[in-house]
């Protein structure tokens, strides 16, 4: 508890620059570090001799899938394992001193003293039944830097620089009464309280919305700039790495695969792992390039139990060559990079077999849509599927027995179109009704207003038997590969349900023949019919998902968030998949992301939603180079770009504050509060959603002059 | 951080050994066995009582009142001469037909009504679920002891009463269940193909909510057992020369010289419920995926 920090508050160089050119000792050391899970199975080796250090005021982004190890190497550098989990070997100095070697005490000065970790959900690392200001005071009063007064008035000092607006009043607050982004906020404050010589933030942002994590990124590179912490990002996703960390790991099956500079690394990656990482995500500052499949790699990451005496990464491969059956070292494949790969080792870099490999698997074939037998097939092009003036409220419970009705309007008054063999991408913030507006497009909710047509026919207010036959043109996929395939089901009997029930197949062989080609089109072995769904990973079970909506032969298929569960590399082999599907059957996609780099790779078409109305509809070329809505805007300008010397460049817009509540939505245009267009016809008129351009219709009054 | 520490000799077996998961199986599932034994032993001596008894439940042999634990009799005998061991073994025949029909009625009820008032949700489910609080309101041995003693001394009459208190709870249960599976994508993904509600409920929610209504059925069981039990202890439960353990241990209640004959008839509900108690909890790790792996 004694041990305060060599490197106090008062002795923080001011600039962070200055530490890095200087040789200064490292804040934090790892070298060589092991770590184990003892289970019934056996040993799973979760960290394997990982090495790397921290300098003072640094940045360093660790990134990988999961499974990788970089969550389990962030929880043994502050000893936070539990049983069965153990470090059984290596080495962690922290400002010199042996963390190994510290004793419960000197580990409590450790944790929030000297290290502070921020992690993905800020609900679990906020005690709920505790006001604010208890949790921040007593962070610092615990270590001993302050008394309970000193402390108060910092907490108020801190939870303003974190960015919350009336921090006087929010500091009486429950953790509850925030938002995600808030309550991120302040697991930074309490993290930053001590002044902590290095901020270990695992996933920090991967919970929240685009425009609020790029105002914790923001906040993120300032406290390294002004505060000179050093910080050890966690992350999937590249481009946060790329925006916030001056030096990249990528980590593979518990080891270090690849290290160098963040710039460096994201544009001439030096093992294959990371080539792999890197190009299996679309980009949202490019349309797709050479055709839509994007680049994945085969196979699963290996059995942590048993680790090949080989290159880990050799059995996935695209660039394997006779000696990865030894295991490379990390050797340094240029000045200040290393890479743990045989292939690289000379100093090349990695061409990949990418565009052959692109234009290879793009075997053209003709659309052939699906016989319904239902009616004739609409030609590609028509429209298939009309959405008019749709609303969906959800009533809340009345507060108290003479309360007011409340009504969360969670999608009100929507209107477009889906053609036939078209991809619309539908996006906007968590809560803006995505999900809403699809359960009514399916109808497994009913509008409270509105129109649909499916090929022409008005299914808004159907009974459930009307609609019953229509089902086999509209299909859904969902988002939780875990919870949308019944665990008591069979794969053979999941995706053999919808074809006995609409007689497509009769009789028990021709069923399972048919159930055997569905495993065979989303790319499963047939043997797969026997098993259970737990007996398949995330990917698998979206796979299967995508089998059972293809089953009834759909032209129109909606897909919510059919991706955002899964790696990165698994993300691009869904999306190769469903792009081949639609190449095959002339499927038409309403695909709903919260990414838009994914969006803007495979729409046509994207629709904008703003608190349940539309803000914008354009064509994807057309909504990324000249938004016309200011949302929009603000919208594109917050995701991270996965390559640090654009990023570096990049202008963000930063959107002030979070969306507004859906129960109790803005007057005239919602956007108006966040909107720095705002003027007082946009309190009093809501904006409607005209065609500004051919095609291009934004909800703004005024479009386009952002 | 002290745990780090505990346990070295995971370390060494790398695989687990035969041995070792004989242990672990043991500790997983060794009290669950000993309980579904219990249960099997005292039905088979139940259905089997006439063909390894000398005795009849009721014959009646004044010379031998009071006997103490023999050759003869091993149990002793009671008040009347009749043979404790034979009523013993008779009466679990009461015991376990009453334990199971109030359990698995008021189940199957429960879970019915349950069922109904979560997949209805409106009007229906409000009424459902008040009738059901309002039940619960009594303690439910009250409540059974009112509703038996107003229709009349009887087995027939005693089961009506215990089934009038236990359903509720297994309403309560199923509809919790329900509504949680309810909102699991699998459901709206069946809603979707197009299947018709009743077909959604039986195949794909109920399968899935099925696993604690079996636990509870499990444990409930031996509640069943010792409420029927004491209700006869009260003098409800049974007609008078039926033997069942309530009414034995109520017999012996005032002979302290002669212990065996309460004591045994206690032992005998004590062995049951502790038998269902053992299988209810190892059927409920058993189906908790996070239970199990541990």
């Amino acid at each position: 508890m004694t041990a305060a920090q060599p490197n106090g508050r008062s002795e923080r160089p001011a600039s962070a620059v200055a530490i890095l050119s200087a040789a200064a000792p490292p804040v934090l050391e790892v070298r060589d570090l092991k770590t184990q899970f003892f289970t019934d199975e056996g040993i799973v080796h979760a960290v394997d001799g990982v090495s790397f250090s921290v300098a003072a005021g640094e940045t360093l982004g660790i990134v990988g899938e999961s499974g990788s190890g970089k969550s389990v190497t962030a929880l043994s550098l502050m000893r936070l394992l539990e049983e069965p989990s153990r470090i059984t070997g290596g080495e962690i100095r922290f400002q010199g001193r042996d963390v190994m070697a510290m004793t419960p005490g000197e580990l409590r000065a450790l944790r929030g003293g000297g290290i502070a970790m921020v992690f993905q959900d800020p609900m679990t690392s906020l005690n709920p039944v505790l006001r604010i200001a208890r949790q921040l005071v007593e962070t610092m009063v615990v270590h001993g830097r302050y008394t309970a007064d000193a402390a108060a008035e910092r907490a108020v000092k801190l939870l303003g620089r974190m960015g919350i607006t009336a921090p006087e009043r929010a500091i009486h607050s429950y953790p509850h009464q925030f938002s995600g982004g808030m309550r991120q906020r302040v697991a930074l404050a309490i993290g930053m309280s001590n002044d902590p010589a290095l901020l270990l933030a695992d996933e920090p942002t991967t919970a929240l919305d685009v425009t609020i994590q790029a105002q914790i990124l923001d906040l993120l590179r300032e406290l390294n700039r002004d505060f000179g912490t050093a910080i050890v990002l966690i992350s999937h996703d590249l481009g946060v790495i790329a925006g916030v960390c001056a030096r990249v790991i990528v980590m593979y099956a518990g080891e270090v695969v690849e290290e160098g500079p963040a710039e460096a690394l994201l544009s001439d990656p030096r093992h294959p792992y990371s080539w792999a990482l890197i190009n299996a995500v679309p980009r949202i500052d490019r349309g797709a390039l050479e055709g839509k499949r994007l680049t994945t790699i085969e196979g699963a990451p290996p059995d942590p139990l048993a680790h090949a005496a080989g290159c880990r990464f050799a059995e996935r491969c695209p660039f394997r060559i006779a000696k990865c059956v030894e295991h490379p070292p990390l050797a340094e494949v240029a000045p200040g990079r290393r890479a743990r790969c045989w292939v690289t080792q000379a100093g090349r870099s990695l061409v990949g077999p990418r565009a052959e490999d692109a234009l290879a698997a793009e075997a053209k074939a003709e659309a052939k849509p699906f016989d319904h037998g239902v009616e004739a097939t609409l030609a590609r092009g028509e429209r298939l599927l009309e959405a008019r003036g749709v609303v969906k409220h959800f009533p809340l419970p009345r507060a108290g027995l003479f309360g007011p009705t409340r009504v969360v309007r969670a999608v009100d008054g929507v209107d477009f179109d889906v053609a036939q063999g078209e991809t619309v991408g539908l996006v906007g913030e968590s809560g803006c009704g995505k999900s809403t507006l699809a359960r009514v497009l399916v109808r497994i909710h009913r509008p409270d207003a509105g129109s649909i047509r499916l090929a022409g026919q008005e299914i808004a207010q159907s009974q459930p038997s009307a609609i019953r036959p229509l089902r086999r043109r509209m299909q859904m996929v969902f988002q939780d590969p875990y919870a949308s395939l019944n665990p008591r089901m069979t794969v053979g009997q999941i995706l053999g349900e919808p074809l006995v029930f609409h007689r497509i197949t009769k009789g028990a062989r021709e069923t399972s023949a048919h159930v055997d080609e569905l495993l065979n089109v989303v790319g499963l072995s047939p043997k797969a019919a026997q098993r259970y769904p737990h007996e398949f990973s995330g990917g698998q079970r979206q796979r299967i998902s995508i089998a059972r909506a293809l089953a009834v032969r759909p032209d129109f298929i909606v897909a919510d968030e059919p991706i955002s569960a899964l790696d990165v590399n698994i993300q691009a082999q869904i999306i190769n998949l469903l792009i081949d599907l639609q190449e095959r059957y002339g499927l038409a996609y309403l695909f709903i992301a919260h990414d838009l780099a994914v969006v803007r790779h495979i729409s046509e078409r994207i629709v904008v939603l703003y608190l349940g109305k539309v803000a914008e509809i354009a064509p994807a070329a057309a909504l990324f180079e000249s938004p016309l809505h200011p949302y929009t805007r603000h919208l594109i300008s917050a995701v991270p770009i996965p390559d640090a010397a654009i990023e570096s460049r990049r202008q963000h817009l930063q959107l002030a504050g979070e969306p507004p509540s859906a129960i109790d939505p803005p007057s005239g245009c919602r956007f108006r509060t966040r909107c720095p267009l705002a003027q007082p016809i946009c309190t009093e008129v809501a904006p409607p959603l005209a065609e500004h351009r051919p095609g291009h219709f934004a909800a703004c009054h005024f479009a386009g002059q952002f | 951080m002290t745990a780090t520490a505990a346990r070295p000799a995971l370390a060494a077996a790398s695989v687990p050994l035969p041995a070792s998961r004989r242990r672990r199986w043991l500790r997983r599932y060794g009290l669950a066995s000993l309980g579904a034994a219990i249960i099997l032993a005292w039905i088979l001596v139940a259905l089997l009582a006439p063909l390894i008894l000398p005795y009849l439940p009721d014959t009646v042999e004044v010379t031998k009142r009071l006997q103490p634990p023999e050759a003869a009799h091993w149990l002793g005998t009671d008040a009347l001469g009749r043979d404790d061991l034979t009523r013993l073994l008779y009466g679990a025949r009461i015991s376990l037909s009453t334990g199971f029909i109030v359990v698995v009625v008021g189940a199957v009820f429960g879970t019915l009504l349950g069922g109904i008032a979560a997949y209805a949700r409106g009007a229906v489910e409000e009424l459902i679920m008040r009738a059901t609080d309002l039940v619960l309101c009594f303690p439910p041995i009250i409540l059974a002891l009112a509703i038996a003693a107003a229709l009349g001394i009887g087995t027939t009459n005693t089961i009506i009463a215990m089934l009038v208190v236990w359903w509720p709870k297994f309403a309560r249960l199923a509809r919790s269940l329900v509504l949680v599976q309810r909102s699991h994508e699998y459901v709206e993904a069946a809603t979707v193909v197009g299947l018709t509600p009743a077909r959604i409920l039986l195949r794909h929610i109920i399968p899935n909510a099925i696993g604690p209504l079996v636990v509870l059925v499990t444990l409930d069981v031996g509640n069943a057992i010792i409420t029927f039990a004491g209700l006869s202890f009260l003098g409800l439960g049974v007609v008078p020369p039926t033997p069942e353990w309530g009414s034995m241990v109520a017999e012996g209640r005032e002979l302290v010289e002669q212990w065996w004959v309460a004591a045994f008839p206690g032992l005998a509900i004590l062995t049951i419920v502790l038998g269902f108690n053992f299988l209810g909890d190892g059927i409920r790790d058993w189906l908790d995926p996070k239970a199990r792996r541990r």
